[in-house]
């Protein structure tokens, strides 16, 4: 289910449209060892659309096909069929330089071999938008130095990137996606090194800056409460196929969670009315 | 935040450029025959000047026409090979990495060596005979890295052990090749295996190659530093790169030539001289930091330096006679190798 049909704006279908910003149309795709050999992996045609300002958690089990998406919505990889589009342009075709400019992705943490300075790390942000030997201007460190600030990392753009927790790094990493300035805002897996605190905390930061900056956030995640809390749309894998997609009350159900994951499980709703799911650990 | 700028940029390769040349009068002034520093200097700034025929001193011919090109040779070996060094740590992600491990630098000797067995039987003009060693050198020096580039990969990722292991493995292999065709070949002039396996800057060079070598350095060290700020991305792993905008299959092709370029040149006219694109970008990172933009040309200008010491050193200690400044470069490049492959481990 779309979001423009969660909320439809009666005899106008064509506005609602327009104000769509990613849209995930009817993609699937196969992966092989080699190319004459059986898929080892599918993902079945899929569909979504997300409106900027709104955030979209991906959910489910291990090996369901999550990183998979995020890598397709990101151009990474080729849809095997349906299509992909950011403001009506095709993730997968855009020069590599434009859609880093439209799409970051904060990724799990990467090794760094030679040690660099947190602002040296955000400042990097900034390059899709100069070429090969360009020197950063003012205006590059303004925005560096603001999107530090969004994530409430200023205080530590002289430290360096590993003598730093992994909830500051994290933020670092998203500080470089916000200084890309993108339409785009992809995450993987960003609480998976974090403790509790820190997760709510960065999910806090995506709500904020999603609302700000109208971001569309597309966002991997293991914590189904999190997604219940945070994100206006979920969607939830399991081996490749879409099972449901739509607003995190109609979608993360007990049935079907039970189902998924293999385990029993309640779901009850918030006041706020956002569900929250308990996991029994007598399995 | 401090991003680097255009004039520090400039400030801090003045400040290279300057120990150069005091490096290089002092190199020029050390030897058999004694030369004062004050007349070098004036002489030195004469040459660069334009004005020859104002050289007041009767030395002039050692200085000029032996010490000098030595020198020269050993500025444009030095720089080529560190510029090669960072250039190899960034592509292969490893801070070990140097045409000299690597084993590059053997296979452009080997290269060079078939380059000149090949040369012997056509029938060439002295300027082309010339120009084939470093052709063949490059060829030498790019399937090389290519092969170790084959050997380092496990599972689709370049794993830093079994690069480094298929670098001394591929090098001692090529060794043994090289020391075939010196025993079975020797009636070919195709120089002592002490040139191949421990480098020397003694012999002087005509001057199309010099013309060509410089031209050479210009082209592919020009071409690295295109690709300076993508190399200071790739650095993250080339996932990343890309989604930060990188074109990484173009740089990588682009870093990967150009470095075979320049070590292919270094090799054909100094042997195999080790380390020192190893040394000079790791002393070059600790002052100026990881940034490419700074650490290409500081790279290239330490790595003259560090050269120019090393052959000063390599004909001075034990003058009369010369030692191959692959001897004292592995003296100083060895050990710093061993703390960073421990500190790396640890």
């Amino acid at each position: 289910m779309s979001t423009a049909l969660r909320h439809p704006l009666p005899g106008d279908a064509s506005r609602a449209n327009s104000d769509v910003r990613l849209s995930v149309e009817q993609v699937s795709y196969a992966y092989a060892a080699n190319p004459s050999q059986a898929p080892l992996f599918t993902l079945e045609a899929l569909s979504f659309q997300a409106k900027p300002g709104e955030i979209v958690a991906i959910v489910g089990p291990n090996a369901c096909g999550k990183s998979t998406l995020l890598k397709l919505i990101s151009g990474a990889l080729e849809p095997l069929s349906g299509r992909i589009f950011l403001n009506g342009f095709a993730t997968h075709s855009l020069p590599v330089k434009t859609r880093a400019q439209r799409i970051a992705l904060v990724q799990q943490e990467s090794r760094l071999i030679f040690p660099s300075r947190a602002w040296e790390f955000v400042l990097q942000g900034r390059h899709p938008y100069g070429g090969g030997l360009r020197f950063e201007s003012e205006e590059d460190v303004l925005i560096a130095n603001n999107a530090l600030a969004q994530v409430g990392a200023s205080h530590l753009a002289d430290r360096w990137m590993d003598k730093i927790s992994g909830g500051e790094k994290q933020r670092i990493i998203l500080a470089r996606a916000l200084a890309q300035q993108p339409l785009l805002l992809l995450l993987d897996e960003p609480t998976l090194h974090l403790d509790i605190g820190a997760q709510v905390d960065l999910l806090e930061s995506l709500r904020r800056l999603a609302a700000q900056n109208r971001y569309t956030v597309v966002v991997v995640t293991h914590e189904l409460n999190l997604a219940g809390e945070y994100a206006d749309q979920v969607v939830l894998l399991q081996k490749g196929k879409c099972l449901r997609v739509g607003s995190p009350a109609t979608v993360l159900q007990r049935e079907i969670l039970e189902q998924v994951f293999q385990a029993p499980l309640s779901v009850e709703i918030t006041p706020s009315g956002r569900p929250r799911v308990t996991l029994f650990t007598n399995k | 935040m401090r991003p680097l700028t255009l004039t520090r940029l400039l400030v801090r390769c003045g400040i290279l450029a300057l120990i150069l040349f005091a490096v290089v009068v002092v190199a020029m002034k050390l030897g058999a025959v004694q030369v004062s520093l004050y007349g070098l200097g004036k002489d030195l700034i004469s040459v660069l000047l334009g004005r020859t025929s104002a050289l007041s001193s009767d030395y002039g011919m050692i200085v000029l026409g032996i010490r000098l090109p030595r020198i020269l040779l050993a500025i444009f070996v030095g720089a080529s090979l560190s510029v090669a060094g960072v250039s190899f740590q960034a592509l292969l992600r490893n801070p070990l990495a140097d045409p000299y491990v690597l084993g590059v630098s053997s296979g452009a000797a080997l290269g060079a060596i078939v380059a000149l067995i090949i040369e012997g039987h056509l029938n060439l003009s002295p300027e082309m005979a010339g120009l084939i060693t470093p052709v063949g050198a490059f060829v030498g020096a790019a399937i090389t890295i290519a092969a170790v580039y084959l050997l380092g990969r496990r599972d689709g990722q370049i794993d830093s052990t079994t690069l480094l292991l298929g670098g001394i493995i591929t090098a001692s292999f090529l060794s043994a090749v090289i020391m075939f065709l010196m025993t079975t070949l020797s009636g070919n002039n195709l120089r002592g295996s002490a040139f191949w396996f421990m480098g020397d800057l003694s012999t002087p060079q005509p001057r199309s190659l010099q013309y060509f070598l410089s031209f050479g350095f210009i082209v592919a060290a020009g071409a690295i530093y295109t690709t300076a700020s993508d190399l200071n991305l790739l650095l993250a792993g080339e996932k990343e790169a890309m989604h930060l905008g990188v074109d990484v299959p173009r740089v990588r092709i682009v870093v990967y030539i150009a470095a075979s370029i320049l070590t292919g040149l270094a090799v054909s006219v100094s042997g195999t001289i080790g380390y020192v694109g190893l040394l000079v970008p790791h002393v070059m990172r600790l002052i100026f930091g990881s940034d490419h933009r700074m650490l290409i040309p500081a790279s290239a200008l330490g790595g003259a330096i560090a050269l120019v010491i090393a052959d000063t050193l390599a004909r001075t200690v034990t003058s009369p006679t010369d030692l191959p400044v692959g001897a004292m470069t592995a003296a100083a490049g060895a050990p710093l190798f061993i703390y960073l492959l421990r500190r790396r481990l640890s």
